[in-house]
C-alpha cells in the first residue's frame, strides 16, 4: 500500500471514528433535542413538569374557542391519542388552523391545562396549488363514503 | 486515462488558465439558470394552498441550504485528498470554496427567518434543524478565521483541513435532524426514498434555482482559486511571465 493511501485510509478511520462519538454524544443527549412532547408523553408523565416545555400535535378540530376579550383562545393539541387542553393569551400565527400542526410553549397548571406563553404554527413539507388540495381532499371523502357503509 | 494527465491539472499554473476559461461558462449557466429558476418560482408556480404566497421564499431557501450543506462536504473531500497526496491546489480549492459556503449558509439562516414569522409566528427557535445550520455557519467562520490567523500557509492549510474533516460531522446531523427529533422545521420535501410532496411546476423552480446556485458556487470557487494561486505563487516564473505579459 502506497504512503499516501495509508494517509487517506487513516483520515476516513479518523472521521468514521469521530462520527461514531457524535453519534454516541447526541444519542446520549436525545431527550434535550426534542423540541417539543407529544399529549401522549405528556401524559405519560414524560414531559418535564416542573419548569416549562413545549407541546406538538394537531389542533384538535371543533375544539377552538375564542373568548369574547378577543385575545384568549382555548383549543386541545392532540396526537389522535390523547389530549391536551391549552388556554392562550395573545395573537396565533396566520397558519393556526383545527386540524392543522401546532407547537405551544407554557407550563402545566394545577388543573391539567396547559398555559401557553408562546403558540406556533407547524407546516408540513406539501406545497400545492389550492385546487389540488380541493381535489384531493374531495377524493379522500368520496373514498371514506365508499368505505363507510360496510 | 492515466494518471499524469491529473497531476497535469493538478499544477497551479495548468490549473490557473484553466480555470480561467472555465469561469465566464459557469457565471453565464448561472445567470439565465437563475432567470428561468425566478420565473418559475415567482411568475408561473401557483399559490400554496396553505402558506399563500410566502412559501416563495423556498426558491432561494432550499437552494441556499442545499449548496451550503454540500460545499462543505465538498471542502471536507478537498481536505482529505490535501492531507493524503499533498496536493497545493487542494488546499487552495478548501480555501477557495469557505467563504462562499459561509455567504449561502447566512442565506438560508437569513430567508429562514424571513419564512419562519409568517408561517410559524417566530423569526428564530432553538430546534435541532435550525440550530445545526448555525453551527454549520460558526464552522465556516471558524475555518477562515484559522486559515487567517496563521501565517504560513502550508500550517494554515492542515488546520483548516482539520476544522474542515471534523465538521463535516455535523452536515448528516443537519440533513437528518428533521427526521431524528421533533423539530417545529418541516421534513424535507425531496428525498431519494419518496415521490417528492410537491407540485410538479414548484419542484421544477426549485430544482431550476438549485443549479442555479451550483453554478455561481462553483463560478465563485474557481475565482477565488486564481486569486489564491497568484498569492502563493507570486514568486514563481509563470507568475512573472504572466504578469509581464500582461503589461
Amino acid at each position: 500500500m502506497k504512503s499516501r493511501h495509508k494517509k487517506l485510509l487513516l483520515i476516513a478511520v479518523v472521521v468514521l471514528a469521530l462520527g461514531a462519538v457524535a453519534a454516541l454524544v447526541l444519542n446520549a443527549f436525545q431527550s434535550n433535542l426534542v423540541f417539543f412532547f407529544s399529549p401522549t408523553q405528556v401524559a405519560n408523565g414524560e414531559a418535564p413538569m416542573e419548569r416549562a416545555f413545549r407541546i406538538g400535535g394537531l389542533v384538535e378540530d371543533g375544539s377552538l374557542r375564542r373568548e369574547p376579550d378577543g385575545v384568549t383562545a382555548h383549543f386541545r393539541i392532540t396526537d389522535t391519542a390523547k389530549t391536551i387542553p391549552v388556554t392562550y393569551k395573545g395573537l396565533l400565527p396566520d397558519l393556526f388552523k383545527e386540524g392543522k400542526g401546532v407547537v405551544a410553549e407554557g407550563r402545566m397548571n394545577t388543573g391539567g391545562v396547559f398555559v401557553a406563553e408562546q403558540v406556533l404554527a407547524k407546516h408540513d413539507e406539501n406545497y400545492m396549488p389550492p385546487e389540488a388540495a380541493s381535489a384531493l381532499e374531495q377524493a379522500q371523502k368520496a373514498q371514506q363514503t365508499l368505505v363507510a357503509p360496510k | 486515462m492515466s494518471s499524469a494527465n491529473w497531476y497535469k491539472y493538478s499544477s497551479p499554473a495548468t490549473f490557473y488558465s484553466l480555470a480561467g476559461r472555465m469561469i465566464p461558462w459557469f457565471y453565464a449557466a448561472a445567470a439565465v439558470l437563475s432567470v428561468i429558476g425566478l420565473y418559475i418560482g415567482f411568475v408561473l408556480a401557483p399559490t400554496d394552498f396553505q402558506q399563500g404566497e410566502s412559501y416563495r421564499i423556498i426558491f432561494i431557501h432550499v437552494p441556499a441550504s442545499w449548496m451550503s450543506m454540500f460545499i462543505y462536504v465538498v471542502m471536507a473531500v478537498w481536505a482529505a485528498f490535501g492531507l493524503a497526496f499533498n496536493t497545493r491546489l487542494s488546499f487552495m480549492m478548501m480555501s477557495a470554496l469557505a467563504p462562499t459556503g459561509a455567504m449561502l449558509t447566512f442565506v438560508a439562516l437569513w430567508t429562514g427567518a424571513l419564512w419562519g414569522k409568517p408561517t410559524w409566528g417566530a423569526w428564530w427557535v432553538w430546534d435541532a434543524r435550525l440550530t445545526s445550520e448555525l453551527i454549520l455557519f460558526f464552522l465556516y467562520i471558524g475555518f477562515m478565521a484559522l486559515q487567517a490567523a496563521i501565517d504560513d500557509p502550508r500550517r494554515a492549510d492542515r488546520a483548516g483541513a482539520l476544522i474542515a474533516l471534523v465538521g463535516v460531522i455535523n452536515v448528516p446531523i443537519i440533513y437528518f435532524s428533521v427526521r431524528w427529533w421533533n423539530t417545529l422545521h418541516q421534513g424535507a420535501s425531496v428525498s431519494v426514498n419518496k415521490a417528492p410532496s410537491m407540485a410538479t411546476i414548484m419542484l421544477t423552480g426549485m430544482l431550476v434555482m438549485a443549479f442555479a446556485v451550483w453554478m455561481y458556487a462553483i463560478a465563485a470557487a474557481l475565482s477565488r482559486a486564481r486569486s489564491i494561486i497568484l498569492e502563493r505563487e507570486r514568486n514563481s516564473q509563470w507568475v512573472a511571465q504572466l504578469l509581464e505579459s500582461k503589461e
